[in-house]
């Protein structure tokens, strides 16, 4: 179990009955096949990804996407079994076949279920499923989860408490290639990170210069070639000149990558890595 | 009259054989496959206005964009001098535009300053590349002939200049001495401090006078056709290149429509796909398989290495290097079309864009993070080519490193890149 996810139960805002906050708190994850067997269907429907479903880090973060879509009310649903990998890893290494295998076998059940709009937690599933699944006859409007909670906050339904673990902290932001060059979204995570009170710092090279972690075009899959370093030591080693105590991270493989480079730099007790999401739950006390 | 008729000859034969070059070159691209470059033009001419024209992407990096700008600035306008040197060169006038009056004199004035300009940033891009040995300037891909034509550029470009101003310079000094049909005309802000070094003798002056506006116009014409040998290519090529840009996301890449057919079939027993091309390949084993905007992409690329030390793979140690993607990609369309002039068409030579000139390492090096795509100032796309290899390689040969493999099985088997049942996706619910 997850240590801070017990001891938020704990924090009982005054007025509150302990109960129903428990009770308002409980992570209940509903699928689109759940929803339809009571005849609703979901505005919004949460695409997990494959890492975000199976790996243990990444499954944290899932849960606290559907923490904050629980809290703000959205009527939203999961695949769960029905999910299947987009394909990515397999087209950035050359197999179309697969890939489009995938994509329409995903597209079969996207459309019977009549999606209209999508939130992933994963910056290839999203890049992916916006991009290049409408010639092949997905079309939905796909958003990040970095840009669902930028709108959440513009529209007040997210507010970060006044006195919230990030404020005055030194947070800096990794941009993952497939959100921020791949499809230009910069803003909306820092936009996040800014509504914090935090002390925002920027790494070297960011936004369109960003560096890769390394786990792009199927690498997560793979050893890396011959070389003098690992590029997310080459990354980390940015990350921890900026000197920062987060380093904030929107893509699950990023997060893998930054997580094992603190690691392996012995810099755990310094740096914390955390998701977007995981930063808004907590800085929200969901 | 001689010399008018010997400068017709000259130009025509320069035109000609430039002509002639280029026309090969856009047969080597159009060697390309197909990609629809043709929509949103609005877009397109704004693309290109911004990236060629305006060199928006260049100033990235601002030192060498500052140098780049003036020499750019200076080839594009000083290229309105050469029209009076050419209609001078036919017509046998001198300084047939000086009718312009002060205008004139401000556009004389403001060549020199340019003229200038191009001068010294020349001198310090020959500095960065063999003195101050700038790292992106002295990767191994540059060795030898790379080398070697980037400080032929800028020497001729500086030589030219130079033969410019002492040419300015020499004609100032006939001009003051009021020698023969050298009107006091134009102003020499640059070139008049030349002028105590040069002879006194209005002979001798005349003489260098001369030579320098025959070393000037004929260095042009020979850099002209040097052009289609060299990397220096891209001052013209910049213009299509960024033109036929790609418009879309970065991250998009393209659905091959041969592999839709295949798979619709697979999934659905009554779709007849349409016939394919028997000769035709999934992914590119060579240059005629890649589009003819990964070609032109080819021709454009002046080996600036920008792609290649953003490129997170080059920056830690691996071999691949976006730049050399580029290059190969240029010198195979080359030996390719050289090929198919020599036989009538292509015969085999036993050489291929993968493995004879881009290795399975550099391929599988690559995250296709957009590092080199983002930093190309003239919006070459290295990514695509590494793509279309990788395709070759896994569809057309199934050879992919051994846990890439695994992946595909997996993603095959399980719906997901890892070995996990997919009955087991939604576990994650059941925990708080």
């Amino acid at each position: 179990m997850v240590p801070h996810g017990n001891m938020r139960k704990w924090i009982v805002p005054t007025g509150l009955n302990n109960n129903s906050f428990m009770m308002e708190n409980e992570l209940k994850v509903p699928t689109v096949a759940e929803l339809l067997a009571k005849g609703e269907t979901p505005d919004i429907l949460f695409w997990v990804g494959c890492a975000g479903s199976f790996d243990e880090r990444a499954q944290k973060i899932t849960r606290d996407i559907c923490r904050i879509l629980q809290h703000v009310g959205l009527k939203y649903a999961i695949l769960g079994t029905e999910e299947s990998c987009t394909g990515d890893p397999a087209k950035r290494s050359g197999n179309e076949f697969l890939f489009q295998m995938q994509a329409m076998m995903n597209i079969e059940v996207l459309n019977g279920y009549e999606i209209k709009k999508i939130v992933t937690a994963c910056p290839h599933c999203f890049n992916t499923l916006k991009n290049e699944y409408p010639s092949l006859g997905g079309n939905y409007e796909v958003i990040h989860h970095t840009q669902l909670i930028q709108n959440l906050i513009d529209e007040g339904k997210l507010k970060p408490a006044d006195n919230n673990v990030f404020k005055g902290k030194k947070i800096t932001y990794h941009d993952p290639c497939y959100l921020g060059r791949a499809n230009e979204v910069y803003e909306a995570p820092r936009k996040v990170l800014e509504s914090l009170d935090a002390q925002l710092i920027e790494l070297k090279r960011c936004k369109s210069n960003g560096l890769c972690c390394g786990a792009g075009g199927g690498q997560m899959f793979k050893e890396p070639e011959p070389g003098v370093k690992d590029i997310n030591i080459e990354r980390i080693e940015e990350v921890i000149d900026a000197q920062p105590q987060v380093v904030a991270a929107a893509c699950p493989f990023c997060m893998t990558m930054l997580k094992d480079g603190v690691k392996i730099k012995e810099k755990e007790a310094e740096i914390e890595v955390l998701d977007i999401a995981e930063i808004t739950a907590r800085a929200n006390q969901l | 009259m001689i010399g008018q008729l010997i400068f017709a000859v000259c130009f025509a034969l320069a035109l000609f054989l430039f002509s002639k070059n280029a026309q090969q070159i856009y047969r080597n691209i159009k060697l390309g496959k197909p990609a629809d470059r043709s929509d949103r033009s609005a877009e397109r001419w704004k693309m290109m206005f911004l990236v060629a024209f305006g060199q928006k992407k260049m100033f990235k990096r601002i030192f060498p964009a500052v140098l780049h700008l003036f020499v750019y600035l200076g080839f594009v306008i000083i290229n309105i001098e050469m029209l009076e040197i050419i209609i001078d060169g036919l017509l046998g006038t001198h300084r047939i535009f000086s009718f312009l009056g002060s205008f004139y004199n401000f556009l004389i004035g403001a060549f020199e300053w340019l003229a200038l300009g191009v001068l010294v940033s020349c001198i310090i891009f020959l500095i960065r590349r063999n003195i101050a040995k700038v790292a992106r300037l002295n990767s191994v891909e540059l060795k030898h002939w790379p080398k070697t034509d980037a400080n032929i550029i800028l020497i001729t470009e500086i030589l030219l200049m130079s033969a410019f101003l002492l040419m300015n310079a020499s004609d100032l000094k006939l001009q003051l001495y009021g020698f023969e049909h050298f009107k006091s005309v134009g102003s020499f802000p640059v070139s008049h401090y030349l002028l105590p070094y040069l002879p006194t003798s209005t002979e001798t002056l005349f003489l260098i006078e001369r030579f320098c506006w025959w070393f000037h116009i004929l260095g042009v014409l020979a850099f002209l056709n040097y052009l289609p040998y060299s990397k220096h290519l891209h001052i013209i090529l910049a213009f299509p290149n960024t033109y036929f840009s790609n418009l879309n996301a970065k991250g998009k890449l393209s659905n091959m429509p041969a592999v839709t057919n295949e798979v619709k079939a697979m999934l659905d027993p009554s779709f007849t796909p349409p016939p394919a091309d028997a000769n035709a390949r999934f992914g590119a084993k060579d240059v005629q398989d890649l589009t003819w905007k990964s070609l032109l992409d080819a021709y454009t690329c002046t080996e600036c290495g920008r792609c290649t030390s953003s490129c997170p793979a080059n920056i830690t140690g691996k071999l691949l290097s976006p730049r050399k993607i580029m290059m190969d990609t240029r010198d195979r369309l080359t030996e390719v079309g050289t090929n198919i002039k020599t036989n009538g068409s292509f015969q085999d030579d036993g050489k291929s864009l993968i493995d004879t000139y881009i290795s399975r390492e550099e391929l599988w090096a690559c995250t296709s993070c957009n590092a080199c795509v983002e930093q190309c100032p003239v919006n070459i796309n290295p990514l695509d080519i590494i793509v279309e290899l990788r395709r070759f390689a896994v569809m057309e040969e199934s050879q992919a490193p051994a846990s890439i493999n695994n992946m595909f099985g997996n993603i095959e088997n399980n719906g997901a890149p890892w070995k996990y049942a997919q009955m087991d996706r939604a576990n994650w619910t059941q925990q708080q």
